[in-house]
């Protein structure tokens, strides 16, 4: 068996790998190319140095994009495990109906983002209407709350379906053994089950932390950046760059920030990656 | 059997190739990248219909709607690029001048029925005009009678705002509002940010004698302001909710008689008289007064911001073949009418026919009757980012969050701003 996998591996891993560069590490190393450069199209760029960079760097409303898109993946990422491990440890306790429960929670999260942001962009809407409200596009804070609501509403059900999983794969001796010691289930959840699901906590974490960085579709659909740019995300600030004034120079800006969003982006996984590593217990 | 049959496949599949390979090589071809939605179906018909007529094939890929700049982006990048695009006047063009071919001396250029039309920059022809079109206050006739009035009552801004105001004091009774809703959702608010600001600054022009500026001072954002008033608080639904409203649903309110005025242009004809909603005798379109200048002789806005750019960086081929292409579009029968009768088309070439839509009637006989047109600047406008952050501007001043201030600030400071960054 061995032998045949030293003999084949090639056939197994070369489609994968050619696939890998053809699709992510020629378009990457293209993409930091063209970051120094003013294009049009990618066929025919003029190499102007750190030039995209610097202009990135002063560009106020980079920053301000910045700060609200940290502030947004903090409290969405908080809201999104929070409930969802509080939803999978109420449907792991053999509730009847748990299956139809946890299908219907899973749901929103079939649904592509642009549509439902249009569908809460509507539903909002009415309802700040109702209450005599200003409406999404014109109050920054509601947009905030809004972007929170509906990244909460599709998150949750799949971030929960995760946790599920490390719950019941907890063997139930621990939990057996901690109820015949009296540990009440307070001590149960804290001494037992969550360094048990650090695992998925890892993962669910990662997860909303890197889907709240890279939002796009949502923030498009929902605010579109409005009132004047104050709900605008990294993704759509970059989006905009790129589209929103004509110019070969733009193109270059545009792509200097997506550079730097990527790297921003890596850096903010590994960290949390690490951090929450460390605290995986071994079974 | 079944090696042979592999082999003869193998063949055929060879052969099938070399064959496309030969056609391509021969007589090129059209690849055009369309910019108007609303009329993909009948380009796609002309395209079947060249290709019958001259063997030569033409593809044509319409672009979503919002997203021309983007698909023309990646589109242009590939093997097989498009042999015809378009831009959005000289704003546009600077993304694309590298890849537009010099037009000066192809034949449709001496088709055009005036120089104006073509878009050229020291001394070459980048971009000729294939359309033009008209936008005013579009009004349902029925209504205004049913108000009391006629079309003849609006002659100035003072007119506009005694009938608008007039309709509203008794809207109830009347069973409808003056003005459909100016939703400035982005489906919409290009109505308000775009065309109606293009006329502060078409009389800013005009007083000044230029044809654009690095920074406008805005003489008549007063005007705008009145205009715009007079638009929001009209209306059938209230200030705060037009932040939501959709292109459709103020088009869906004129429609469903709940607004005697609808500001919009000469492509909206269609939308308008399809499936009998409107006939020919309902509607009218009359100039939008801001109370600036000679009212008595002001025409519609018109102009024309699609221009036909041939890739200069297609195959020689491909590019006569597009050349052949548009030529037979503005001279043939078949390609005039399809423009002027399905598309709804004004073309500005000799050999245009007459086209059905009413709009485009009322403002020849306009400016046979000796009005002005108004022309269409917005195509000077400094970038994307300035009517966007105008529109946002605007939306906060209707729905009261924001002030008139903040409109007038994204108007003229903004100009200057994004004119340095576009420019600089």
């Amino acid at each position: 068996m061995e032998k045949t996998i030293k003999k084949f591996w090639p056939v197994f891993v070369i489609p994968t790998f050619a696939a890998f560069c053809i699709g992510f590490i020629w378009p990457f190393l293209q993409g930091l190319y063209l970051s120094f450069c003013r294009f049009t199209t990618i066929n025919k760029a003029t190499w102007t140095g750190v030039q995209n960079y610097l202009f990135t760097f002063t560009d106020s409303s980079f920053l301000h994009a910045f700060w609200f898109t940290a502030l947004f993946t903090i409290v969405s990422t908080v809201c999104i495990n929070l409930a969802a491990f509080a939803i999978a440890l109420a449907l792991t306790r053999n509730i009847k109906g748990t299956n139809i429960f946890r299908s219907v929670f899973f749901m929103p999260n079939l649904i592509g983002g642009i549509v439902l942001g249009y569908i809460w962009n509507i539903l909002l809407n009415c309802v700040l209407t109702l209450l005599g409200k200003p409406l999404l596009s014109l109050h920054a804070p509601y947009g905030f709350i809004g972007l929170v609501i509906l990244m909460c509403w599709q998150q949750i059900g799949y971030m929960m379906i995760i946790y599920i999983a490390g719950i019941q794969s907890i063997p139930t001796d621990y939990l057996e053994a901690a109820r015949i010691d009296g540990a009440s289930e307070r001590q149960i959840l804290w001494k037992i089950k969550i360094p048990n699901v650090m695992p998925s906590i890892t993962i669910c974490l990662f997860l909303s932390l890197t889907n709240g960085f890279k939002l796009f579709d949502q923030n498009l659909a929902l605010t579109g950046g409005d009132p004047s740019h104050s709900t605008e995300m990294l993704a759509l600030n970059i989006y905009n760059t790129f589209y929103a004034r004509s110019g070969p120079q733009w193109k270059g800006y545009g792509q200097a920030k997506a550079v730097l969003f990527c790297i921003l982006v890596i850096v903010i996984s590994l960290v949390q990656l690490r951090a929450t590593r460390s605290k995986e217990v071994q079974q | 059997m079944k090696k042979a049959l592999a082999l003869i496949l193998a063949l055929v599949m060879c052969l099938s190739l070399s064959a496309v390979a030969f056609a391509d090589g021969e007589t090129g071809s059209v690849y055009y990248l369309n910019f108007k939605p609303e009329a993909d179906e009948a380009w796609q018909a002309l395209a079947a219909a060249y290709t019958e007529e001259t063997g030569v094939p033409v593809t044509v890929v319409t672009a979503a709607s919002n997203t021309y700049e983007e698909t023309l982006m990646s589109e242009i990048s590939k093997s097989n690029p498009p042999t015809l695009f378009q831009v959005n006047g000289p704003v546009g063009l600077a993304n694309w001048k590298d890849y537009c071919l010099d037009l000066a001396d192809a034949d449709i250029t001496g088709e055009l029925t005036s120089q104006d039309f073509a878009l050229s920059e020291d001394g070459a022809v980048y971009g000729i005009g294939y359309v033009i079109e008209s936008y005013g206050i579009i009004v349902n006739k029925t209504l205004l009678e049913q108000a009391g009035y006629t079309i003849d009552d609006i002659q100035s801004f003072d007119d506009l705002k005694k009938v608008a105001e007039d309709i509203t004091a008794r809207k109830d009774e009347l069973g409808f509002a003056a003005f459909s809703s100016a939703g400035m959702d982005a489906s919409s608010d290009w109505r308000f940010k775009t065309h109606l600001a293009n006329l502060p600054i078409y009389f800013e022009y005009q007083d000044k004698g230029i044809s654009s500026t690095d920074a406008i001072e805005g003489t008549y954002l007063d005007n705008y302001k009145n205009i715009f008033d007079l638009y929001i608080n009209n209306s059938t639904c209230d200030p705060a909710e037009l932040s939501g409203k959709t292109g459709d649903d103020s088009r869906n309110e004129f429609l469903a008689g709940e607004a005697v005025f609808f500001q919009n242009g000469s492509w909206e004809y269609t939308n308008l008289t399809a499936d009998g909603a409107f006939t020919d005798d309902d509607l009218a379109m009359i100039p939008i007064y801001i109370g600036v200048g000679d009212e008595a002789n002001q025409g519609l806005c018109t102009g024309c911001e699609n221009y036909w750019c041939v890739n200069a960086e297609a195959d020689e081929a491909d590019i006569q073949a597009t050349l052949d292409f548009l030529y037979w579009l503005v001279t043939s029968e078949t390609g005039t009418s399809a423009l002027a009768n399905d598309m709804g088309f004004v073309i500005p070439f000799k050999g245009a026919v007459e086209s059905p839509n009413v709009f485009v009637k009322q403002d020849s006989e306009m400016t046979a009757a000796g009005k002005t047109p108004v022309s269409w600047n917005f195509t000077t406008m400094p970038s994307e980012q300035w009517k966007n952050d105008l529109g946002s501007a605007l939306t906060a001043y209707a729905a009261g969050t924001g002030d008139w201030d903040a409109v007038v600030s994204a108007f003229v400071d903004g100009w200057a701003t994004e004119y340095q960054l576009a420019n600089g």
